[in-house]
């Protein structure tokens, strides 16, 4: 292989039976993505600690805090896990499902606000 | 193998679906580890989704978790969150090794992939350590327990109570009760009736919870046990991984790709307890 045909398809046989070949690409810069991530974490969450003791209230802390762990999740899933730099197609085939957790979230506290109201109606 | 490898590039650079090569452009072992934690994540969000429909219906009688998780290692006075937050610390710095791990994979180096598995391995134990002395907590419960009554309410002293006394002004005396809704009841005769037909309880456990309603604690174990149960099974995946690396396993079949399985898992532990951390602490 020529020195420019190594450098498109640098990547390695996974050696079991399957001997698939798999793309690598190795980012030098890699290593301060890690840490900024790391940095983003550590602030959110200590940020999160300290909006816990304000006098906000908690309708609208639980708004932030739900909000802050999405976007926590979405570092982690991103960077740490590696999934912004995949194949759009894998990255669907791993997010779409989780609009049936979503439909779960709905139905369930549709059934606990059903539960409560029952509760006030007849007790 | 040269053929093979010309075959692969023929077929990636036409169609990716054509077969002979990932479509997604990672390894089968990848690809079934994201599946795997695909499903994964399903189990914990029916846990946590069933956790906050029955925190849902029990709003009023539910326990603040403010006055639950208030110890601190070697320190007397409430630190409500701080702990947890020392936890969640842990658990990032440990995520963040291993990522680091895996790069070092990427970059071949087997000294460093050794190195920071070995801190990744470290975090773990003491994640894990952590957890346990915080179900010990849970499980002894405060000096003076709670008041059960017949009808299963649970009564508080006010002690056991901080989040009450930082949203109150006046002072509560020591001998008024909290109600499970998280009332002062300071009516002499009402305390006295309350006790009367009540029983005390301390700590917590499948059946009772001195802190409130019992599905918290019920919840709160099933959740943070699973959760433990899965740091502890990524531990002895990475310490299997970290004895690889140092006999040269992956040195020698020239790629470090069981790192990024492995570290998969971990980050997939990690962003778990980012969940657990604001479902059972926070909101």
């Amino acid at each position: 292989m020529s020195e420019h045909h190594n450098h498109e398809m640098h990547g390695y046989y996974t050696g079991d039976i399957h001997n698939q070949f798999v793309p690598e690409h190795y980012d030098p810069k890699n290593r301060s993505v890690i840490w900024k991530t790391f940095w983003i974490l550590l602030i959110i969450t200590i940020a999160e600690v300290a909006i816990a003791f304000t006098s906000i209230s908690k309708e609208v802390l639980m708004v932030i805090f739900i909000t802050l762990t999405v976007v926590k999740a979405y570092f982690i899933v991103a960077f740490f896990m590696h999934l912004k730099h995949e194949k759009l197609s894998l990255a669907y085939c791993i997010l779409l499902p989780f609009i049936l957790i979503v439909y779960l979230i709905a139905m369930s506290l549709t059934e606990a606000n059903y539960l409560n109201l029952w509760d006030l109606i007849f007790k | 193998m040269a053929a093979e490898a010309t075959l692969n590039n023929e077929n990636s650079n036409s169609k990716p679906w054509g077969g002979g090569v990932s479509p997604f452009g990672i390894s089968w072992g990848k690809m079934m580890m994201w599946f795997f934690l695909v499903s994964d994540a399903f189990t914990f969000s029916s846990l946590i989704i069933a956790y906050g429909a029955f925190r849902h219906r029990h709003t009023q009688v539910w326990p603040t978790a403010n006055d639950v998780f208030t110890h601190f290692p070697f320190v007397h006075e409430h630190l409500p969150l701080a702990y947890v937050g020392l936890m969640t610390f842990i658990l990032i710095m440990s995520s963040v090794t291993m990522v680091l791990a895996v790069d070092a994979g990427h970059r071949r180096d087997n000294r460093s992939v050794a190195i920071w598995m070995g801190l990744t391995i470290i975090g773990g134990f003491m994640f894990v350590g952590s957890q346990a002395w915080e179900w010990y907590n849970f499980i002894t419960g405060t000096p003076k327990g709670a008041l059960i009554t017949n009808m299963g309410e649970i009564y508080r002293f006010p002690e056991n109570a901080p989040s009450l006394h930082a949203h109150t002004h006046t002072a509560i005396p020591d001998w008024a009760l909290i109600s499970p809704d998280h009332k002062v009841i300071s009516d002499k005769a009402e305390v006295e009736r309350i006790k009367s037909i009540s029983k005390p309880i301390k700590g917590a456990n499948l059946v009772n919870n001195e802190y409130g309603h019992p599905l918290f604690a019920d919840f709160f174990f099933f959740i943070t046990g699973f959760h433990g149960f899965h740091v502890f099974s990524g531990v002895v995946i990475n310490l299997i991984i970290f004895f690889n690396v140092l006999s040269g396993v992956y040195s020698r079949r020239g790629h470090y790709e069981h790192i990024e399985k492995t570290g998969l898992y971990w980050h997939f532990v990690d962003l778990v307890w980012v969940f657990v951390f604001t479902f059972f602490y926070l909101v």
